[in-house]
């Protein structure tokens, strides 16, 4: 569970293949990429870090678990005034996925402002990349877009 | 129906003290902790050598040994010292540790002290966003880098917009306006307050209309950082029966005292979830104390921003389930409405030193049962509600009664 997300090489013009990491292990990349979540065997209750039992009922064995991209919109806010180098407004969210797990994420691809997000908004997830290092390896963090 | 002071298995306020919150640039934590502790034994007519247990609540200096540095204050007796930190519920666990020693009958009288110096630090961001030059996973998610700002907001504005949004979307009747009327209320009753680090009214449309913090909370919806300590002295009902008579009418019992944290609940896991452990703790204080949420004339309550207190009137069973926006647009949390929330001007305006702020509610609570509260008195108050609640999370709540004498 602890090992390094494995990087993923992709042609992104014929010529210059960038290296890619997704910002979170729990984030897999691919053609479509998808949140993955530590599932215990006995209730199903859903983790995206490591657990020594499950919070919920104690059992020790846990399933990944691909989870749904379809989401909707729980609660949200407009940050204006964020963590020094975060760009802001943004939109900040918690989503509950069709197979009804929390997600923690920000609303991409939308106006930041209240008229335009709504709660109970139908979302499904994307990705974007966030930056590159020195090593030119690029970044890229899940986010929820209108869907 | 006011406390019986006959009962001796009860556990009663005799003493209790606040300094104003604020800024202090020229006194530090130490000094702000030993003034408090000193006037609140001196509130009830004791000293230092009567303490039998110290419990000392400190966020951000608890691995300093704040009670050791308070004895060195104001007398080295020997006694036992617990230092306690439990997020913003860390005064309402430093009363509940010397609660506790007098039930199990270990002491008959103890001091709590809570503490907090925060000059001006903010309480905006989250964690630090470090500059990586090479992406490696790191920490339990494996994140290459920071993600506060990219998968949500770890500023406190925020998350608590996003429990107060949530909900928004559960139940009719609430959003930005309810939510404003709020800090409205709490500004315009923290007036009334000398101790209050704030005093200045606002009218609805200066909070609604103030910069954005995080949507739906302006600047004026979320609580300062500040200075400031509060103290209380508990005495076992035993011990107050060999006491004057003026102790014994001023004393206030201590109905209830509890403590809970997060049952696993599902949204719990990403966002915050701090109506479960609300309700359980309210629940058990009813039980414990037989007081019913409707026989409550004031609560002080954790408004550590306009969207978190609205919660809260659910969670306390202080309106109809799910009736919190209605309940705050009828009136029924104002001053001169059905059951006054935060009279002192609550975190928002009174001020949030976060070691303080549990012990300062009891302090609160406690002057307006004994009908000192001047100005900001609830007329007749008999029975009054303390609650606080500190991410991780932890819950805090005390009821509190009248001595009957
Ligand atoms: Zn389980």
């Amino acid at each position: 569970m602890t090992k390094k997300p494995a990087r993923k090489t992709t042609a992104k013009t014929a010529s210059v293949p960038t290296e890619q990491v997704p910002l979170v292990d729990y984030l897999r990349l691919g053609a479509r990429p998808y949140l993955r979540a530590h599932e215990c065997t006995k209730c199903g209750a859903r983790y995206f870090d490591r657990r020594n039992a499950c919070a919920k009922c104690g059992k020790t064995e846990f399933k990944n678990a691909r989870v749904k991209n379809a989401a909707r919109v729980k609660a949200f806010t407009i940050v204006h005034r964020a963590a020094p180098g975060v760009p802001a407004p943004y939109v900040s969210a918690i989503v509950t996925t069709e197979d009804g797990t929390t997600v923690r994420s920000n609303i991409v691809n939308c106006e930041p402002s209240p008229d335009t997000v709504r709660l109970g908004m139908k979302v499904k997830l994307t990705t974007y990349p966030i930056g590159t290092d020195d090593n030119g390896c690029e970044a890229v963090a899940y986010g929820y877009q209108p869907a | 129906m006011p406390a019986d002071p006959n009962n001796g298995d009860d556990v009663w306020v005799l003493g209790t003290h606040m300094t104003k919150f604020g800024r202090y640039p020229d006194k530090d934590w130490v000094d702000l902790a030993s003034e408090s502790a000193m006037e609140a034994m001196a509130d009830g007519k004791v000293t230092i050598h009567d303490m039998e247990i110290l419990a000392a609540g400190s966020l951000f200096n608890a691995s300093a040994g704040p009670g050791q540095r308070i004895q060195k204050q104001i007398g080295q007796t020997g006694i036992p010292v617990y230092n306690v930190a439990n997020a913003c519920a860390t005064g309402a666990t430093a009363i509940r540790t010397v609660y506790m020693a007098i039930k199990a009958g270990e002491a008959e009288m103890g001091l709590a002290v809570g503490v907090e110096q925060m000059g001006k630090m903010g309480m905006l961001t989250g964690a630090t966003k470090k500059e990586s030059k090479t992406y490696e996973p790191s920490g339990r998610f494996g994140a290459v880098t920071g993600v506060d700002g990219y998968l949500g907001t770890d500023g406190m504005p925020g998350v608590f917009a996003q429990a107060g949004m949530e909900y928004a979307n559960d139940h009719d009747g609430v959003g930005f306006e309810q939510f404003a009327k709020v800090a409205y209320k709490n500004h315009k009753n923290s007036a009334l307050n000398p101790l209050a680090q704030y005093r200045k009214e606002f009218s609805l449309e200066e909070v609604m209309g103030a910069p954005v913090m995080s949507y739906p909370n302006t600047l004026l919806m979320c609580c300062p950082t500040g200075d400031g300590a509060a103290s209380v002295v508990l005495v076992s009902g035993e011990r107050l029966k060999s006491m004057s008579k003026r102790a014994q009418k001023r004393a206030v019992k201590i109905s209830a005292s509890v403590l809970t944290s997060d049952p696993w609940t599902e949204s719990g896991q990403v966002l915050p979830d701090v109506n479960t452990l609300t309700r359980n703790a309210a629940e058990q204080a009813y039980e414990k104390s037989g007081v019913d949420p409707s026989d409550l004339d004031l609560v002080e309550l954790h408004d550590c921003f306009a969207t978190a207190e609205l919660l809260h009137y659910d969670n306390l069973g202080l309106c109809e389930r799910g009736g919190a926006g209605d309940w705050i647009d009828s009136g029924g949390p104002f001053r001169d409405g059905d059951t006054p929330v935060n009279v002192s001007g609550g975190l928002i305006s009174k001020g949030h030193p976060i070691g303080a702020t549990g012990v300062a509610n009891v302090y609160e609570v406690t002057t307006h049962l004994r009908g000192e509260a001047g100005d900001r008195q609830v007329k007749g108050a008999t029975v009054g509600l303390t609650h606080v609640i500190g991410l991780g999370s932890s819950c805090g709540i005390h009821i509190l009664e009248k001595a009957a004498v």
